[in-house]
């Protein structure tokens, strides 16, 4: 008896030691995560999720917050309000969309609290709209349909279709890609957000000469369109932003998908050590392959342990340095951030490809070297 | 625009509207039939969809997807009408739009929880996978043309059930006077949870028809419903007769409008602008159509008053 509340006495002096040790520390850190865990977007939310928690498994220094925006703006907001009055958090992350990340984005910078962008880069936080304590660790929205546009010069494409949902960023990609490429448009379709039967415009597009189809039509619109897509008989290049055709939504298209291209900032073959060590933990942790949403969580979490180790979260203007130095080994091999906190990163052009029972993507090359967005100069922070 | 090309998107607008059709004749029996607002029948179709995936994955066969994906959502809408819908008859509509709002959350998560969050994998059969050339050199997919001549098929066979069986007499009889037909000694409970198992195959058959050219995902119901729900306003609310000519309308607007609004509005307007009206006008055309309707016939085209 008298051994086992001399044993139960230590092993409580020993917790308690290792939580003042911890407390010694003070680095301790509260990250509020933000993002889509319901509804049809679920998956991409999920990914960024999975990926960040890999990155910080087993690091007892940082403690996540995280909660379920359903995809809806107002309900974003009330959730970036709760984090930052009452559970205290020093920095947001998480956000996927663009229309929730101008929801929250602006009102969080405006109450002292960094945010890490693991997945939209709307065009008004690059430009006017930036902030100091805003990081964007994924893209710019323009950025892979500018990549895109310029391989399409190179490569010889003479003639496109252009088609997006019509909605902001669907306008956005659009332009994107028309301000690089320097061929010829065919014909520029806007489809209702959310459309689900593409017949109409494939009619459109088997009659019209283009000899390719650019397309950005993300989640379930892109899955849709690619089997009805794939039924129809109709045969031209297909070329797109790689939202339409990541790893999540891959397998819900099946072989109908292969030998699309896309352009990307990440793939699972980028040859480099910490994207090797990601692709085999991610695939070990969840039984599943990553996603471009699943390495940018990823590369968030490591940005954000990089900079904790440089400089202490209280300390606003030296953690927002340590945040700009960007020194964590990126799963995208090159990254570094701009002058408006945005990355400059190589963008590549892959193509889906079966891989045994799998369809995934393959690097083709690199579209574009050390990419940036063409809104930093409007950026005065 | 060819017209070859016209004819092409008549067909796309025939399609798009049979299956509007399928998810319109079980929503407008229910309502006609029980006076019940079931917003939770974009589940069902959702059901159907996902039930399809899961036996095309397990089987590979796509029939035999077919039939799991109407035995399932029929039974799906047994299960719900015998422990909750039951419950609704008599209240508001409020109420009942309430508890089927709720229904569409829990079988969306507990999709979710048991599908996960991402999408499922459903093709067409391999031998409807291509397209066929049709007289006058037009090539069409195949699937479309088998979904065409089911849903004509399940059509025809709606209106024999609803004009020449005991069943069908049963209903005609529940939606003009419920409590006398149950005094005439039919089994009125039984015979909604009929009429409302019916609804849900029907909508399951279009889920599982739809998820294989389309996307199998939770939320995958919401959309159509909305539109199920023009159709019905459209066709007269109660009337099989108005959700056919409703669902064909839609389907036929919805397809011409986003082809030929655009080109309409390009002969006189530059090409960047003419895009960006026609496009938000084609949203807005079966809207447009539904007002034009309730204008003229504030019942709809066959509702009565």
């Amino acid at each position: 008896m008298k051994l086992k509340s001399l044993i139960t006495a230590a092993a409580i002096t020993a917790l308690s030691a290792g939580g003042a040790l911890a407390d010694a520390h003070g680095g301790k850190l509260k990250v509020g995560m933000i993002t889509t865990l319901s509804g049809g977007g679920a998956g991409l939310g999920i990914d960024v999720r999975d990926g960040f928690m890999l990155a910080i498994k087993g690091n007892d220094q940082i403690e996540v917050v995280t909660e379920d925006d359903q995809q809806k703006p107002d309900i974003a907001v009330q959730l970036a309000d709760k984090m930052i009055q009452s559970e205290k958090v020093d920095v947001l992350t998480g956000i996927i969309w663009s229309n929730l990340a101008m929801a929250v984005v602006p009102a969080a910078t405006a109450q002292g609290k960094f945010y890490l962008s693991p997945n939209a880069g709307p065009s008004a936080l690059a430009g006017k709209g930036c902030s100091p304590l805003y990081f964007n660790v994924s893209w710019q929205n323009d950025a892979f349909n500018e990549a895109a546009g310029a391989w399409a010069n190179e490569n010889d494409i003479k003639k496109v279709f252009l088609m997006a949902p019509n909605y902001p960023a669907g306008q956005d990609m659009i332009a994107g890609f028309k301000r690089f490429y320097k061929g010829e448009v065919a014909e520029e379709v806007y489809t209702k957000l959310g459309q689900t039967d593409y017949a109409a415009e494939i009619a459109q597009i088997r009659a019209s000469d283009a000899d390719t189809l650019y397309f950005f039509l993300p989640g379930g619109m892109g899955i849709s369109f690619m089997k009805q897509y794939a039924g129809s008989g109709v045969e031209k290049n297909l070329m797109g932003p790689a939202f339409s055709f990541d790893q999540g939504i891959l397998g819900a298209i099946g072989d109908a998908a292969v030998g699309v291209k896309n352009t990307s900032h990440w793939s699972k073959d980028i040859d480099n050590e910490a994207n090797k060590k990601f692709v085999a933990d991610f695939q070990a942790e969840y039984d599943r392959l990553p996603s471009l949403y699943a390495a940018q969580g990823y590369d968030t979490a490591l940005l954000l342990v990089s900079a904790m180790g440089k400089a202490d979260v209280n300390d606003a203007a030296a953690f927002q340095a340590a945040l700009e130095e960007a020194d964590f080994a990126s799963v995208r091999g090159k990254f570094k951030f701009g002058p408006n906190h945005h990355p400059i990163q190589d963008i590549f052009m892959r193509e889906v490809v079966k891989e045994g029972d799998i369809v995934t993507n393959k690097i083709l090359g690199v579209a574009a070297t050390d990419h940036t967005d063409v809104y930093g100069a409007e950026c005065k922070m | 625009m060819s017209p070859i090309l016209f004819i092409e998107q008549v067909l796309n607008g025939l399609q798009s509207g049979i299956m509007l059709f399928l998810m319109a004749a079980g929503l407008t029996l229910i309502f006609g039939v029980m006076g019940l607002i079931n917003l939770a029948h974009g589940s069902l179709y959702m059901v159907g969809a996902f039930a399809a995936a899961a036996v095309a994955g397990w089987t590979g066969s796509f029939v035999l997807a077919l039939a799991g994906a109407l035995a399932a959502a029929a039974a799906a809408g047994a299960v719900i009408e015998l422990l909750v819908i039951r419950r609704l008859y008599d209240r508001d509509h409020l109420d009942q739009v309430l508890a089927t709002f709720a229904l569409i959350l829990i079988f969306s998560e507990s999709t979710r929880w048991l599908f996960g969050s991402f999408p499922l994998y459903l093709d067409v059969p391999a031998a409807l996978s291509g397209p066929v050339r049709l007289p006058g050199g037009i090539l069409y997919p195949a699937y479309r043309l088998l979904i065409i001549a089911v849903g004509l098929v399940v059509a025809a066979g709606l209106f024999a059930l609803i004009a020449r069986t005991r069943i069908g007499i049963q209903i005609r009889a529940g939606e003009a006077d419920r409590e006398m037909i149950g005094a005439l000694g039919v089994d009125i409970s039984k015979l909604y949870t009929l009429v409302f198992a019916l609804g849900a195959a029907l909508a399951g058959l279009a889920g599982a028809l739809v998820g294989a050219i389309q996307s199998v995902q939770v939320g995958m119901g919401e959309p159509v419903l909305i539109l199920a729900f023009v159709v019905i306003v459209i066709g007269g609310i109660g009337s099989i007769k108005g959700a056919l000519v409703g669902a064909l309308l839609v389907g036929l607007t919805d397809t011409l409008g986003s082809v030929l609004l655009p080109i309409f509005f390009s002969s006189f307007l530059e090409q960047s602008s003419a895009t960006a009206v026609g496009s938000a006008l084609s949203s807005m055309s079966i809207y447009i159509l539904m007002a034009g309707v309730l204008l003229f016939k504030p019942t709809g085209l066959f509702g009565e008053a």
